[in-house]
């Protein structure tokens, strides 16, 4: 692909992913976000931040199996989608949920147990938005900045943790989200098996 | 002269300007089309945001008795005196797994629900069982409005109009044995009708169970309205219980059987997570779900959180009812 369609695919990453905010905000300006408001933000938010770890981790199988190399440029604009709808659910839960209270927030997030799983999928989301610039790359080497951004499996996966066990009693969504994570580190697994380099003959006993 | 057909006349290619403006133009409409797209999965997803549910018409009841707020009312907490959640909020946000799981969907899944020939069976440990057409109970007692606080075990809060009256007049009437200790409720089972039923999300029929004394409480009703008209099917048409002071999930909807009986029956929620959920469920600030906190609450229709009153502000009323027990065992 040209570079010039590389900057219109990303500019295509860029403004779909801003669809659902601008669509959240639209709404909620016109009062059409339910009878509790509240939660539907905090929920979209959450859905939006799991949404987008799927489509970061969907990217290196879907370059390799239908061979388009390309894809991997629009990995850096996902993650960092992915972080952004993450900050915004963690703003939301502090304002809307918690009132704006930073000691009941604290308490929560020391008390609860899928919130420890959401913080995790959170935080680790940090130094991988902080190295995600090109300069980064650079100074950090590319061996030692792929293996720092395998972090982005404990994001994806704490992140569906955290959603399976917030549920009442109907697990079906979140299961979606463990089913798919599981065919792409599936894949990856396999990937990873198939290029091994085959292990030395073990010796007879 | 004969000219050659393939040769392309140079007045004929597209000049680059216009060329690269079609490239932007078709752009533009990739673009478009892209976030129309994620537009529309968006909505698909999440169909909250298209507006209102289904318009809600239910037929009024006649001669609704009214308790003003008076000293004594309060007292008897008949009518809290709090602004109302306005009919549409209470007809389309409810948890009734029997529709679907989804709050925002029960309404549209219950807009066919009929209840024509609904009978009621009140059995078990009592002189006198009868099988009830609903009409015969609604006759037991003049319809009362009752404006009770409901506390979702989920966190969020509403204020509903009820109308009913008191289980305890229905329960007078069958004359209850004394070794009748505990009373146990069970909603319809019928997938065909009830489609939530299709999944096996939990164990069907939905049951529910109160104490004697909680069933004989003044505060406890048998409801079949909202806002003096007839109870919308997703809000347990026709004929449901209300505990105030306890968390919306004791509140079984679409009763078919009333059973008095010697032991503490099973409780659906209970049934499903122990730990989580108890027989008592009484609404208790200093007493956390496992998973999350219950010392504040989400009205509807309000901006900030509200602090949880203990026993859902009915402390006064029905405190007595557990006066020694271990509200922390007793969940």
């Amino acid at each position: 692909m040209k570079e010039g369609d590389i900057r219109f695919a990303k500019l295509l990453v860029l403004v779909c992913g801003l669809v659902p905010l601008a669509l959240l905000v639209w709404d909620q300006a016109h009062h059409r976000l339910g009878a509790n408001p509240q939660n539907f933000v905090i929920l979209t938010t959450g859905m939006m931040t799991l949404i987008f770890l799927t489509l970061t981790m969907a990217v290196t199988p879907v370059r390799k199996v239908f061979g388009l190399n390309w894809v991997i440029q629009l990995r850096r604009m996902l993650g960092l989608y992915a972080f952004f709808y993450g900050c915004l659910h963690f703003l939301c839960f502090y304002s809307l949920d918690r009132a704006f209270s930073i000691f009941s927030t604290l308490h929560e997030i020391v008390v609860r147990k899928y919130i420890w799983f959401g913080m995790t999928a959170l935080l680790v989301m940090v130094p991988l938005a902080i190295t995600s610039t090109n300069a980064m790359i650079k100074r950090l080497g590319g061996k030692r900045w792929r293996t720092l951004h395998r972090l982005a499996y404990v994001a994806a996966i704490a992140g569906a943790i955290h959603f399976y066990m917030q549920v009442k009693a109907d697990v079906r969504l979140p299961l979606v989200f463990v089913a798919v994570l599981s065919v792409l580190f599936g894949y990856r697994a396999l990937d990873y098996l198939r290029n091994r380099k085959p292990a030395p003959a073990a010796a007879a006993n | 002269m004969l000219r050659d057909e393939n040769k392309i006349l140079s007045r004929e290619v597209t000049a680059p300007s216009v060329y690269f403006n079609r490239r932007n133009f078709i752009r533009a409409g990739i673009l478009a089309a892209s976030a129309a797209a994620t537009g529309i999965a968006y909505r698909k997803l999440n169909p909250v945001g298209t507006g209102a549910g289904p318009a809600v018409h239910t037929a009024t009841i006649a001669d609704v008795q009214k308790f003003a707020v008076t000293t004594t009312n309060n007292n008897s907490g008949f009518t809290a005196n709090e602004p109302e959640t306005s009919f549409d909020d209470i007809a389309h946000y409810n948890n009734f797994y029997e529709f679907s799981t989804d709050k925002e969907e029960v309404a549209v899944k219950a807009a066919n629900f009929k209840t024509d020939g609904w009978m009621v069976s009140v059995e078990g440990l009592v002189n006198k069982p009868k099988v009830f057409a609903l009409d015969d109970i609604l006759k037991i007692a003049p319809p009362e409005e009752r404006v009770y606080r409901m506390r979702c075990v989920e966190g969020w809060s509403m204020v509903i109009p009820w109308v009913g009256f008191s289980l305890s007049k229905l329960l007078s009437g069958v004359e209850p044995l004394s070794s009748a200790k505990y009373i146990a409720f069970q909603t319809l089972l019928d997938s065909a009708r009830m489609p939530g039923q299709n999944s096996k999300v939990l164990n069907w029929p939905y049951v529910e169970g109160l104490r004697m004394d909680e069933a004989m409480h003044p505060l406890t009703i048998l409801a079949s309205g909202i806002y003096g008209r007839v109870l919308p099917a997703q809000d347990g048409a026709p004929i449901r219980m209300v505990i105030p002071w306890k968390y919306g999930f004791k509140g079984i909807k679409s009763i078919l059987k009333i059973k008095l009986v010697a032991d503490q029956p099973r409780t659906t929620w209970s049934d499903y997570a122990p730990n989580e959920y108890g027989f008592y469920a009484n609404v208790n600030p200093h007493v956390d779900h496992p998973r999350w906190s219950q010392a504040t609450e989400q009205r509807i229709g309000e901006s900030g959180r509200r602090p949880t009153l203990m026993f859902n502000g009915y402390e006064e009323q029905v405190g007595h009812l557990y006066a020694g027990m271990d509200l922390r065992k007793n969940f």
